[in-house]
């Protein structure tokens, strides 16, 4: 039982990471990371909504029938943005000011979808919500990195304007790391999106690597040295 | 869904259909029931929002009347209808503020400016805009002071001529690499004075209070 929330543990944050490994999710991906602050609060409302959809998908498995399933889920899932959408306008208005930009596109993430469809309908209610958290933190991790990079890069600041997202205690993480920065213009724009998205993958691929090798290294060591010991 | 065996009725077209078509309506009835429970709180959460970005524009020490109340709706050279906010101190129109878009680099900007009774600038604010982040965005007052340049200025005071940018040979400011943004606001305030202008009479006319209707409505704004 432990290793299977092990292994969805890893899944999301890093095996199956759904930026990284699937390459979903892409729409806002590159609308919204041109600084860390942004990804880190589109990062934080899609875990929400994975979590959420996740237990009602669960939840709603046994009655859901293969033949109808995607209208389902799509109809769930889009029902589920527009509350949380319309509820945080009404009740948390100024972290929907921050944040409000950003919700409407979750429905656009079909991540979303990807994981009612393969894990949440096969799987218990709990272990659903633990994949969508872990999923959504891997995708929070994957936004907040690709914005860093970007937002490094393109303006040379690190988490510009994070205190209107976390409140006025976040300011000490707002950096100007290089000074009177002329910007790099194309970094910032969507396709500048995709050359760091190019890289970060790339670089993934080349770690990935370098961790199998390691472990192929590793148990053919323990193969040779199981003769001399027997 | 998974599950082994899959009892016969939920192979049956009815079944899905009604399936469908209950998700269809328990999703409506959800929605139309988080509208309603939402609504009444977003609409003074956005009315609170244009008073805020219409006090960025007109100091409250301009007026002592409510500034959401009767709004007027003039049509301007383009016939589209402009809604005007009105300050009054006593009886008198003593500002007036209301929104202008100027066609930026990319897309629209919309701004809020508001003028005294004589047509000079108490403030302009950008409320939204697509412009580069780094180049353009410096017509927001929180990455520059630029925007404040406008403030004071009117037609009286400031001819035609010099309601451009300096490269155009006018005597507003543009930024380094970036001169279609801040030429577009130029061009929006200046064609927003020129309305004033044309509407002088119209806009400073104190409104008709009907001694029928003035405390109910007095009476339904303070709920």
């Amino acid at each position: 039982m432990s290793s299977d929330y092990r292994r969805i543990t890893k899944d999301g944050l890093w095996d199956n990471n759904i930026v990284f490994a699937q390459a979903l999710g892409l729409c806002p991906l590159l609308a919204v990371t041109g600084t860390a602050t942004n990804g880190l609060g589109m990062g934080l409302a899609t875990t929400v909504v994975m979590v959420a959809s996740g237990l009602l998908i669960s939840l709603l498995r046994g009655i859901i029938t293969p033949q109808v399933r995607i209208p389902v889920f799509v109809l769930i899932i889009a029902v589920l943005v527009t509350l949380v959408d319309m509820s945080m306008n009404a009740w948390v208005h100024d972290l929907h000011k921050v944040l409000g930009l950003f919700i409407p596109l979750i429905v656009t993430n079909c991540a979303i979808l990807g994981r009612a469809e393969s894990f949440a309908s096969r799987n218990t209610v709990v272990k659903s919500m633990y994949d969508g958290l872990m999923m959504g933190i891997g995708f929070t991790f994957a936004m907040v990195l690709l914005g860093a990079a970007r937002e490094i890069l393109g303006s040379g600041t690190l988490f510009n304007n994070a205190a209107q997202l976390l409140g006025s205690w976040a300011h000490f993480i707002e950096i100007t790391l290089i000074d009177d920065y002329k910007g790099f213009l194309l970094i910032i724009l969507p396709p500048g999106g995709f050359l760091v998205m190019g890289f970060i993958l790339a670089m993934k691929r080349l770690l990935d690597r370098k961790m199998a090798e390691r472990e192929q290294k590793a148990t053919e060591a323990s193969a040779e040295l199981q003769p001399e010991s027997s | 869904m998974s599950t082994p065996k899959e009892p016969q009725y939920r192979k049956r077209v009815g079944y899905q259909a009604v399936l469908l078509g209950g998700f269809s309506t328990l999703a409506t009835a959800l929605l139309v029931a988080g509208n309603i429970a939402t609504k009444d709180d977003i609409m003074a959460r956005q009315k609170e929002d244009l008073l805020r970005s219409l006090n960025q524009v007109v100091p409250t020490e301009y007026y002592d009347s409510d500034l959401l109340d009767q709004p007027l709706s003039i049509p301007d050279n383009k016939g589209d209808n402009l809604t005007v906010y009105r300050g009054l101190q006593g009886m008198q129109v003593n500002a007036l503020a209301w929104e202008v878009v100027g066609k930026g680099y990319a897309g629209d900007i919309r701004l809020i400016m508001g003028i005294n009774a004589k047509g000079e600038v108490l403030g302009v604010r950008v409320l939204s805009h697509a412009e580069t982040p780094g180049l353009g965005d410096k017509i927001e007052v929180a990455k520059d002071d630029w925007i404040l340049g406008f403030n004071d200025h009117s037609l009286d005071n400031t001819s035609n001529q010099q309601w451009r940018v300096k490269k155009d040979g006018g005597k507003f400011d543009q930024f380094s690499g970036a001169t279609i943004t801040p030429r577009a606001i130029v061009t929006a305030v200046h064609d927003g004075l020129v309305f004033f202008q044309q509407h002088t009479d119209e806009l400073l006319r104190p409104p008709v209070i009907n001694s029928d209707d003035e405390p109910l409505q007095r009476a339904s704004l303070s709920e």
